[in-house]
């Protein structure tokens, strides 16, 4: 490999000083679970939304109005299709945590009368989790399921916690970390036959891996645009409207758009946008995944037949295919995180985060908080290459090398020495 | 999180990476935090017994980029100073040679930590090595 080729001149600071001999251009995006890039095809569905079509979809007496709900009924029916549900059952929102507050709040309060549980697991995004920690205040009671090593929701654990009480169940398709994909069709069955709500968020899954409605027994699933190559600030939230009907409360109160249950004025270049990313993505997802599992397991191998220590954070074989979730043990997350800068990945590291606490969804796996401190989130994404895994894996492997040099835990596992049973000096902070 | 260039650059060249040898009477070694809390320093100096001056120091760090740049400036600064001028180096020096924001405050409280420990050390095996010697000279 050649090591003197100058190339891309990137914006930030200090990137651009690695040998790239195949041309990448820096910095190399592969964070996809935070966010997609948009698909220029979705852009291209939109722009007409903004200007010439800028119509209100609920004006009804002039073509301005019907050519924005055109274009929101083709997009309701585009969601539809791609996970199986008909175009009525389809609520636009403004993203992933209004839906499923809208989900979880409206569910809860529709069916108060019914009962006062509500089931849900730890490793939840914290859309789910406090919107349940807030129904909580609100006098209802809420079982937060465990998970296995794998990240899995026990099914046992589940049959055990559903009592007559339980309103709804809330768990998600694939956790935004891990990658980890729960078994939906088991848990939707499960619920249809105790007769209770059953309300995924999506947002990870939708456009990745197959999700049928009718065929996982789903009663509300939670959309957003900006996961799936589509825009930010446009959602969606599928409701059941038979066998059986699920009706919920709305959040917003307005003008009774979205059959009432989501008031206020439509975003239609969004709504256009999601309706065309999930139509690119029913076209596009089985070639798709396959190349995204490619593209991982690519960067997997790369970097586990170089360095040792390194494991894999939930279930290998349940996953979403563009995840690769791994701790590096000895190696602090930040820090790597620095020295493969031109490369934008997440850690579970604390120091990453607002709160200074690791992952707290690694922790629920029963990860040590030295490696939850330890690990880095791989998102690949439709638009990575072979030759951008092939940097990334050669500069994550030269970094960790570097840092295990400098790691005081590195040198002393290297002696012998087991790092479990030594008395900390630690600093709480 | 963007970086101060002092600390980028202490993070890319790293001053004074190693280890001595622990069981070296001369050598005091610190070993601060915890690796569940993400840091974790080691700091180790060589004493110069008749000058109390510090002739070497060296460091190894698990922590996030302003915990390796805390350590590896600490390192820097005590090389040449006596034990007791050691000592009064303070982390809110740390903290504004390296910039360093709020949330990395803890990082330069640790170096601190990890030099009054190495120092610690070190005068422990000066107390406890006395009476050896003077065991060996009778």
């Amino acid at each position: 490999m050649s090591t003197d080729v100058k190339t891309a001149t990137p914006s930030s600071q200090d990137i651009g000083q690695h040998p790239n001999p195949n041309g990448i251009k820096l910095p190399i995006y592969m964070d996809n679970h935070a966010t997609t890039p948009m698909d220029p095809r979705v852009l291209e569905e939109m722009l007409p939304y903004f200007m010439e079509k800028f119509g209100n979809a609920a004006s009804r007496n002039h073509p301005f109005g019907w050519a924005a709900e055109e274009a929101v009924e083709l997009s309701r029916e585009r969601i539809a299709k791609l996970i199986g549900a008909t175009a009525k059952e389809i609520i636009f929102t403004s993203g992933a945590t209004e839906s499923d507050n809208l989900a979880i709040k409206g569910v809860a309060e529709m069916y108060r009368e019914k009962g006062n549980h509500i089931i849900t697991a730890v490793t939840e995004h914290k859309a789910v989790l406090d919107t349940c920690k807030h129904l909580e205040k609100l006098g209802y009671r809420v079982t937060y399921l465990p998970v296995q090593k794998d990240g899995l929701v026990d099914l046992d654990d589940l049959q055990r916690a559903i009592d007559d009480k339980t309103i709804l169940v809330t768990i998600m398709a694939a956790n935004n970390e891990i990658g980890v994909l729960q078994p939906i069709a088991e848990i939707g069955k499960m619920c249809r036959e105790r007769g209770v709500v059953f309300h995924t968020d999506a947002v990870q899954a939708i456009g990745k891996v197959p999700i049928d409605v009718n065929k996982m027994n789903i009663d509300v699933a939670s959309i957003t645009g900006h996961k799936l190559y589509g825009p930010k600030g446009v959602g969606a939230l599928y409701v059941r409207r038979k066998n059986p009907r699920v009706q919920l409360v709305p959040l917003i109160d307005g003008g009774g758009h979205e059959r009432g249950m989501r008031s206020g004025t439509l975003n239609v270049p969004g709504i256009a946008g999601l309706g065309k990313a999930c139509a690119l993505a029913q076209e596009e997802m089985p070639q798709e995944s396959c190349k995204m599992a490619g593209l991982r397991n690519r960067l997997k191998d790369s970097i586990m037949s170089r360095l040792d220590e390194v494991y894999i954070n939930g279930s290998w074989e349940h996953r979403l295919p563009g995840n690769l979730n791994i701790s590096f043990a000895y190696v602090e997350g930040e820090s790597l995180l620095m020295g493969i800068n031109d490369i934008a990945v997440s850690s579970g590291s604390a120091c990453t985060s607002a709160t200074l606490e690791p992952s707290y969804v690694l922790k629920a796996l029963g990860t040590g908080d030295d490696l939850a401190h330890s690990s880095i989130r791989f998102g690949i994404g439709r638009f990575n290459t072979e030759a951008e895994i092939d940097y990334v894996a050669d500069r994550v492997v030269e970094t960790v090398l570097r840092l295990r040099e400098l790691s005081p835990l590195y040198e002393m596992a290297k002696e012998g020495v087991d790092l479990k049973s030594v008395k900390w000096a630690a600093e709480a902070h | 999180m963007s970086y101060s260039d002092k600390v980028i650059d202490h993070y890319n060249n790293p001053r004074n990476v190693g280890s001595m040898d622990k069981k070296d009477a001369d050598v005091g070694t610190g070993l601060v935090g915890a690796p569940e809390c993400g840091d974790v320093m080691k700091l180790q100096i060589k004493v110069n017994p008749q000058t109390n001056i510090i002739e070497d120091a060296k460091f190894k760090t698990f922590g996030c980029g302003s915990a390796i740049a805390s350590s590896s400036l600490a390192t820097e600064w005590v090389k040449g100073k006596t034990i007791d001028q050691a000592l009064e180096i303070k982390n809110t020096e740390i903290v504004k040679e390296l910039a360093l924001p709020p949330v990395k405050i803890h990082c330069s409280v640790l170096a601190e930590d990890a030099i009054r420990a190495a120092i610690g050390d070190w005068k422990k095996k000066q107390q406890t090595a006395k009476p050896a010697e003077m065991h060996a000279a009778q």
